[in-house]
């Protein structure tokens, strides 16, 4: 089924046509290509049901080390760790993980590390636990406060093409960047 | 008046650790471990943190990650791994036998007035360490451990290895190597021949 979304400019660098009807139900699987294709090598994350397929696929995956970890600064530790060594990573967390990793943040602002981090929105969409609310409304803000590039998805279109730029922002300009993957994009949460 | 349970000094101690390098990549926690490895001789194979407290053994699983060929010695104080527990955990998980974590430990926060750290109230961080899973964990408490630790760094592992040194409670001549984060890494990534953008 096609997504209803609000009409936007067509994308004039596009390398190819994407299939919206499919992106819908295999976004996850068009991500993990897109990552493998900026030469990710590690992946941190404290899990979140909408990073559970991509944790999946990189589970699955003998070129990529994967790390779980106990806390989300964990992960801007590790990434800050790989860069070092030469590897790439992507850090994946929900929004509430975000004020978890506020000091560590001046890890890689103050190295210019590259950071790629994809964040599940919680809070902000037909939200049911109102203790998602607060993280919800202060993760940009919060990201933005300390220096670290927002970017922002609400279609499985727009997912793709913006974790691509981020990723070329990332590595290539060594940027810190965070995509976060709005709670209407990954749908209602059951119950 | 400051109570210590050991007489090392902790200069000697990561002297002795950095004698022979032999292609240790080093990290260092912020305060009295950068000062400690600076003092024992500047090195484009050491990372120095003024900052990011909790995170020098993370960026060691990180590194040690992308460069498994190399070992990789993480030295930080005992308040900075107090900080990281949870991460004691995650490295154990990945267990990689190229990484040493290596823990200065004066039982106080030396930094900022020599308050009592929990390892001063008795924690023991190589049981944590061991409790998680690191394939070996152990402290030390004289020249000798601390001559079995450097030997160890030198020798093959079966996983991660976790070392506890207690060392007097001081805080010798600060020893400060550059602040500028972004020339230390770059510095670093070329001691592994690696560009810069």
């Amino acid at each position: 089924m096609v997504r209803k979304t609000a009409a936007r400019p067509a994308a004039t660098d596009a390398p190819e046509r994407l299939d919206h009807a499919l992106l819908d139900a295999e976004w996850p699987e068009q991500l993990y290509r897109v990552l493998k294709a900026a030469q990710v090598r590690q992946v941190s994350y404290v899990p979140d049901a909408g990073h559970s397929a991509l944790i999946r696929l990189f589970a699955a995956d003998r070129e990529v080390v994967s790390n779980v970890l106990t806390t989300e600064e964990e992960g801007i530790a590790i990434a800050t760790g790989a860069w070092l060594g030469g590897s790439r990573s992507v850090l994946l967390l929900q929004s509430s993980g975000v004020g978890n990793c506020v000091n560590m943040l001046s890890l890689v602002t103050m190295t210019r590390t590259p950071l790629l981090m994809l964040v599940t929105m919680r809070g902000e969409w037909a939200e049911f636990n109102p203790w998602q609310v607060p993280m919800g409304l202060a993760t940009a803000p919060v990201l933005t406060a300390m220096g670290i590039r927002v970017m922002r998805a609400d279609t499985p279109r727009d997912l793709i093409e913006t974790v691509e730029s981020a990723a070329a922002l990332a590595f290539e300009a060594e940027q810190q960047v965070a995509v976060l993957l709005s709670q209407r994009l990954l749908g209602r949460k059951k119950w | 008046m400051v109570t210590s349970v050991s007489s090392l000094d902790r200069r000697e101690a990561v002297a002795r650790l950095l004698a022979r390098r032999d292609g240790l990549l080093v990290i260092t926690g912020l305060g009295s471990p950068t000062y400690d490895a600076h003092a024992a001789g500047d090195h484009d194979g050491n990372f120095y943190l003024w900052g990011a407290m909790g995170s020098a053994a993370l960026i060691g699983l990180g590194l040690a990650q992308a460069q498994p060929d190399r070992t990789v010695v993480a030295i930080t104080g005992d308040g900075e791994q107090l900080m990281g527990l949870g991460g004691l955990a995650t490295i154990a998980i990945s267990n990689p036998s190229n990484l040493v974590i290596i823990v200065i430990d004066n039982d106080h926060f030396g930094e900022t007035g020599m308050q009592k750290s929990h390892t001063g109230h008795g924690l023991d961080l190589a049981t944590v360490a061991q409790s998680c899973g690191f394939a070996e964990a152990c402290t030390v408490r004289d020249m000798a451990g601390v001559e079995q630790v450097a030997r160890a760094l030198h020798s093959p592992a079966s996983g991660a290895r976790f070392f506890a040194i207690k060392v007097r409670a001081e805080n010798p001549p600060r020893s400060l190597p550059a602040r500028d984060a972004v020339y230390i890494k770059n510095r670093f990534r070329a001691h592994l021949g690696l560009g810069t953008i």
